[in-house]
């Protein structure tokens, strides 16, 4: 009697499947903590060019004494920019040492913004806004993201062979009245529609340079004004002395 | 507001406590039952206190909890960064009071991490606070993981011996075992930190001990005995030795009532030649005013003066939570540092005066800058270090320093405002100096001793050649170290958590410390060795209790009598009238520079420090840390 019951506690104890418990996934996709790599380490050459050595100067002439810190973003955003539009740890340690901070404090900014690449990307800087109004906006930005994977044969977080393109998924950019859009470098494509895209992509490629701002999918509008022309505002704007008391 | 009520336990704010608690836990493990916080974490009490009794959390995708990468950094903390709350408080400390920018958060939201973003050493002398820091079992202790839970142990109050500080810690004990070492609070010392040694030396506690008597035999083997045997020797050797030779060397970690006996004892046998390790120039009034070595301002008086001028001496290395106290008044109170001495890394910004004496006496002179600067200030202290004594020339430099000293005071706003301070490197050095014992063991040497009692000194400045003859030595002392390899009979003693005992800290103030556990095998209290070894010698000393002992202590001096507090040093005007413009320069000095210049040279120092494992990996961690290009090179 017991030993069948120890047999069936067994048996039961085998067929349990157990499950593996894994961690969530991070959700940026970037690692929070530095690991060395043959491209990323200590000692990847990085310094400033004499031009940009010049505007650190004038950057960091802007703060008072004492208050050197307080050029980090600039400082780190000039180094980005020179080396590619990526951070390696170096150009982080030169800061440090330039702005006279400890190099922990620099690793927090750096790693705090996500605006500064930590890894090497593309030459153009793929950034599609994903959130709601952009998803909802125009033709959706889920069209405009297949168009551009299937273009450049990429996914999100990818870069290409050709080391041209690096695609990334954002939270919105600001600017949802002309959803949907994307940020390659530091332009602004808005009012995308698929052929705009792949044509914006196919221009990049060649070499040229495409028109930053809203493209065709809301008429080729200026800005963000309705494409129906004003709905408010009308009017001829009145001039001084409107509505003030006839005696004063 | 007017009229403004805060309620802070009506239902709503209950509630919301409790919704707080319920976020926090949302990205906390449930792992209380194998973490090491248990018992004494913060969250868990506020869990208690203000948490649900029951839990909503339900991993509906099964993607687990947040979970986050652990930390190597170092060989003294254990990181478990998943149980991290992000409060922030090691960062704070890292940065505020260690003075090492080292810590810091990475990533934002909820990617945020407490760490070190590069993987390396948290190299600070004071890096084990971080432990006490940590509110949850984020940060824990190394050495002390799985070890015990903290209702298993008891808590037993004494005072740290590893410098001259003598700061309050709390020994925990289970099972007669030293298990850890936490600070206690006391504002006028050691504020709530201790430093890494007094942390985490303790398992050198239990390695390298004497726990039987030995006698060295014929063919020069020490050979354990027991007591009885090694009394007779001893009383066989003193039988054999001139009465005015015999002598008798206290080491840095000797307690005051072992000291006041064997000074009894020694002296009863008919010879005034006892010594401590550590010289002090007998210049002039020599040892002979208190205030001529002590630290007069004592160290919370640090916070008030806004100049300090550190003679030869790494604060940081010789007394960290001195260097705490300078860097928390250089943070909060625009004080100013000068050193002369080496080019070390204090943690805070200093002008450097290089290691020159030279500099020392332009200053003493007037024509030097900075012996303007110490007339303008309001508060200046002047703190010259031990190692700066030890030099070859150190009456010169003493001598010096306290002509600089003298000057200083004629400026001063402050009558009462003492300007002169030593720090000391030693634990049982002050209390040596109060009782009558000689400092250095020059006379010692001069004198040849036929018979060596030494009572733990183990630094290793004697040799044969400095003894008469076929002196004998005699070690009475915890560690088998450099006294007991030299020693012809060892005895086996108490170290410092076994002991009740006194010790008087740089500052002069006088400490108890008490038993933790009871000395291994068959070492007994130092106190009691020498009464029992004075009895076989007949020069029995009248004391068969503690209370007995200290009654003596009180009859030398008052200090003694008063522990935990300072008596104020007087005569200090007398003695710096007698000590000045005796003595003329002579030749050039060589520079003055402390001996402990890097953090490697921190950890082990003492005997019980260097028979720890713990300090060991630490020197380990240093020389790794050292090839690695994350770390910041320390200054020199």
């Amino acid at each position: 009697m017991l030993s069948a019951f120890c047999r069936a506690v067994v048996s039961a104890a085998n067929q349990q499947v157990r499950t593996i418990s894994c961690s969530a996934a991070v959700s940026g996709g970037h690692s929070f903590v530095h690991r060395d790599t043959p491209g990323n380490n200590p000692d990847t050459p990085f310094e400033f060019t004499p031009e940009n050595l010049k505007r650190c100067e004038t950057i960091i002439a802007n703060y008072p004494k004492g208050h050197e810190a307080a050029a980090c973003i600039p400082l780190l955003d000039l180094a980005q920019r020179q080396n590619n539009n990526w951070l390696p740890i170096s150009a982080m340690h030169k800061v440090s040492e330039m702005l006279k901070m400890p190099r922990m404090r620099v690793y927090e900014v750096a790693t705090f913004y996500t605006m500064f690449n930590r890894e090497p990307v593309g030459k153009y800087f793929v950034q599609i806004c994903t959130t709601t109004p952009c998803m909802l906006g125009g033709v959706g930005s889920d069209v405009i993201l297949d168009a551009i994977r299937e273009n450049l044969g990429i996914d999100v977080g990818q870069t290409t062979e050709d080391k041209m393109f690096t695609l990334t998924e954002v939270e919105c950019l600001g600017a949802c009245v002309n959803a949907p859009m994307v940020q390659i470098n530091d332009d602004y494509y808005e009012d995308l529609t698929v052929d705009d895209m792949n044509r914006i992509l196919n221009e990049l490629k060649q070499g040229k340079k495409p028109k930053a701002g809203p493209q065709s999918g809301q008429n080729h509008r200026f800005a963000s004004e309705p494409k129906t022309g004003l709905t408010a505002l009308t009017e001829t704007p009145t001039g001084p002395g409107f509505g003030v008391r006839a005696d004063l | 507001m007017k009229g403004m009520k805060v309620k802070t336990d009506s239902p709503v704010t209950r509630k919301a406590r409790e919704g707080v608690m319920e976020f926090l836990l949302v990205n906390h493990p449930l792992d209380c039952p194998i973490c090491d916080q248990g018992g004494e974490c913060d969250l868990q009490d506020q869990s208690m206190a203000f948490g649900s009794d029951r839990s909503r959390f339900t991993d509906n995708a099964f993607t687990g909890k947040r979970a986050v990468e652990d930390k190597n950094i170092g060989p003294l903390i254990k990181t478990i960064m998943t149980r991290c709350i992000h409060c922030t408080r090691c960062i704070r400390f890292a940065s505020e009071v260690a003075g090492v920018d080292d810590l810091g958060t990475s990533g934002r939201g909820s990617d945020m991490q407490v760490g070190t973003y590069v993987e390396k050493m948290f190299k600070s002398e004071l890096s084990g606070n971080v432990i006490d820091l940590c509110p949850v079992g984020a940060l824990t202790s190394k050495p002390y993981a799985f070890t015990t839970r903290p209702w298993e142990t008891r808590r037993i109050e004494s005072i740290d011996v590893m410098d001259a500080v003598g700061s309050n810690i709390v020994v925990s004990m289970r099972t007669n075992e030293v298990m850890r070492i936490l600070p206690r609070l006391n504002e006028d010392i050691n504020e709530e930190w201790i430093s890494d040694k007094s942390r985490f030396a303790y398992d050198g506690l239990k390695r390298q001990r004497l726990t039987t008597p030995f006698v060295r035999n014929n063919s020069g083997e020490l050979v354990a005995t027991d007591w009885e045997t090694a009394l007779f020797d001893i009383a066989q050797r003193v039988k054999d030795a001139n009465p005015a030779t015999i002598a008798g060397v206290a080491g840095g970690q000797a307690d005051l009532e072992a000291m006041v006996c064997l000074k009894d004892m020694i002296n009863r046998l008919g010879s005034e030649v006892l010594c401590t390790e550590e010289a002090f120039p007998m210049i002039n009034s020599g040892t002979d005013f208190r205030s001529n070595y002590v630290m007069n301002t004592t160290i919370a008086g640090i916070e008030e003066s806004d100049l300090v001028f550190l003679v030869g001496t790494n604060p940081r290395l010789e007394g960290s939570l001195v260097n705490a106290r300078i860097r928390k008044s250089w943070v909060h109170n625009e004080m100013c540092v000068v050193l002369l001495g080496a080019p070390v890394d204090l943690s805070y910004d200093y002008q450097y005066l290089g290691d020159s004496f030279s500099v020392l006496k332009e200053i003493a002179d007037g024509s030097h800058p900075i012996a303007k600067a110490l007339a303008d200030a309001d508060k200046p202290m002047i703190i010259l270090g031990s190692d700066a004594i030890q030099h070859n020339n150190g009456s010169l430099i003493l001598d010096t320093v306290k002509r600089i000293a003298k000057n200083t005071k004629k400026s001063l706003n402050h009558p009462d405002w003492k300007v002169f301070n030593v720090l000391h490197r030693n634990a049982s050095q002050v209390g040596a100096l109060d009782m009558g014992y000689k400092p250095g063991m020059d006379s010692l040497k001069c004198d040849k001793p036929s018979l060596l009692f030494l009572l733990g000194a183990d630094a290793d400045k004697l040799n044969n050649d400095d003894l008469h003859g076929n002196a004998g030595v005699i070690y009475i002392g915890s560690h088998g170290d450099a006294g007991a390899q030299m020693a012809d009979v060892v005895l086996p003693a108490a170290a410092y958590t076994e002991k009740d005992a006194m010790y008087v800290n740089t500052e002069g103030r006088a400490q108890v410390g008490r038993q933790a556990v009871s000395p291994p095998g068959m070492a007994r209290h130092d106190w009691k060795i020498i009464r029992a070894l004075s009895e076989i010698l007949g020069v029995s000393l009248p004391y068969d209790k503690l209370s007995d002992v200290r009654g003596r202590l009180a009859e030398i001096s008052p200090t003694f009598d008063r522990p935990g507090r300072v008596e104020e040093t007087g005569f200090d005007n007398v003695s710096d009238d007698v000590t000045i413009d005796k003595i003329t320069h002579t030749g050039a000095t060589a520079p003055v520079v402390p001996a402990l210049l890097k953090l490697r040279d921190f950890y082990m120092t003492d005997p019980i420090s260097r028979s720890s494992l713990t300090m060991a990996k630490c020197v380990q961690a240093y020389d790794e840390a050292e090839a690695n290009p994350y770390s910041k090179p320390e200054a020199i």
